[in-house]
């Protein structure tokens, strides 16, 4: 594993610290974004959620390189696990468009059956 | 050709991996975890793609720090602390397996013992949080996979009448979220007048909530649930193996205890992007 086991105790201590103060880090960011903990104070809808990815993506980093060893395999092996994983999240990110679209479509719809209602009303 | 075959293939007897030097210098157990944990990634990315096209279909949706604000012991309107509490028990459980591998490598039966025990003893605290956070959504809430009496206005209003926990004439803006209580055995939807708006007068009554929020909310993390669950029950299998001595005779480092641990990891890995998603944002 290229540690010992001394260095491997203490790598494993600093991730798990970090790991606490970054989750730590996001609870309160959120909570002061929406108004909690500072009254009257908000932070736009994109910038909260793009903290929160970010750190949340350091911590998914921290759990497969350092908990799983990721860091130690060969890179053959990290990248028939890791290209997957990745094209998924590009899927999950392209169907929340998706959902947006239905959403569009949907209010459309509405707005188009509301407005025939209204004329049938006015022919009466 | 069937016999070419065979010989091609050499002896059927021989053990795994033999006269070869091994895929991607990993043990064939090690590599088949990671593809099962990759497959099983799928299988999860399938729900949060579910999860996310219908959350950005749907034109208002429950504001998770009104849903997931209590706490035990009648503790209310504390926002995702709970679920904080969950989480750190689930990177404490992963810290403790990281040290039940490290004691393995220095073939310990003792400390792998310890190290899994205190593991096991956190997957069964997250699992007993999460039964806690279920009985007061289906029991006090009255949220299963079918009714979702969470929502969020869309306008600004005036109650008309008394509530559970709001009165007569108290105020609300677009955009906060609401539950609808039950009265003997029924949903009661309060009345209120709208503000502003082009319907600003007329008088509506409180709707529940996108329907998928239930199914998705059960499905996703008794989904992960069962991942703990099944996480334990392997956990008590390994630890006890080990901790009589059938490891120690393999000589090979408690290679499934590294294993074992691959799949935890895994479990709270996922926890992380359930959090995000259903908890943060």
């Amino acid at each position: 594993m290229g540690h010992s086991y001394t260095e491997s105790k203490q790598i494993a201590t600093k991730t798990i610290l970090v790991l606490g103060v970054i989750t730590i880090a996001e609870v309160i960011f959120a909570l002061t974004g929406k108004g909690y903990i500072i009254n009257g104070f908000h932070m736009p809808h994109w910038l909260i959620g793009g903290v929160m990815i970010i750190m949340s993506v350091v911590k998914a980093y921290l759990i497969i390189y350092e908990f799983m060893h990721m860091k130690y395999e060969v890179p053959a092996l990290v990248k028939t696990v890791l290209i997957p994983t990745l094209l998924l999240v590009w899927a999950i990110i392209a169907f929340t468009f998706e959902g947006s679209s239905w959403q569009h479509s949907r209010t459309k719809v509405h707005n188009l059956k509301s407005s025939t209602s209204v004329e049938h009303a006015e022919h009466k | 050709m069937a016999s070419e075959t065979i010989a091609l293939h050499g002896d059927h007897s021989a053990p795994s991996w033999s006269g070869g030097s091994e895929p991607f210098k990993a043990s064939y157990g090690k590599l088949m975890m990671w593809y099962f944990l990759l497959s099983d990634a799928f299988t999860f990315a399938g729900f949060l793609i579910a999860y996310g096209a219908l959350r950005f279909s749907m034109p208002s949706w429950p504001v998770p720090d009104f849903v997931f604000s209590s706490l035990p012991g009648g503790i209310h309107h504390k926002p995702l602390i709970f679920v904080t509490i969950m989480t750190f028990v689930l990177l404490a459980s992963s810290f403790t397996m990281v040290r039940a591998v490290q004691e393995g490598q220095q073939e310990n039966k003792n400390g792998v013992v310890k190290w899994m025990l205190l593991t096991i003893i956190g997957g069964l605290m997250f699992l007993g949080c999460q039964a806690w956070e279920w009985t007061t959504l289906m029991g006090t809430e009255h949220m299963t996979i079918k009714v979702n009496p969470f929502g969020t206005h869309t306008e600004n209003g005036v109650y008309l009448e008394d509530g559970h926990d709001v009165k007569k004439g108290d105020t609300f803006k677009a955009g906060t979220s609401y539950l609808i209580h039950q009265h003997d055995g029924h949903f009661h939807q309060l009345a209120y007048k709208v503000a502003d708006g082009p319907e600003a007068g007329q008088t509506k009554r409180l709707e529940f909530g996108p329907k998928a929020f239930g199914a998705l909310f059960f499905f996703i993390t008794g989904f992960h649930g069962f991942h703990v669950f099944s996480g334990v029950a392997f956990l008590l299998i390994i630890c006890l193996n080990a901790a009589s001595g059938l490891y120690e005779k393999r000589k090979n480092k408690y290679e499934m205890v590294e294993k074992i641990g691959l799949y935890w990891h895994f479990v709270d890995l996922v926890w992380v992007f359930v959090f995000l998603l259903f908890y943060l944002l």
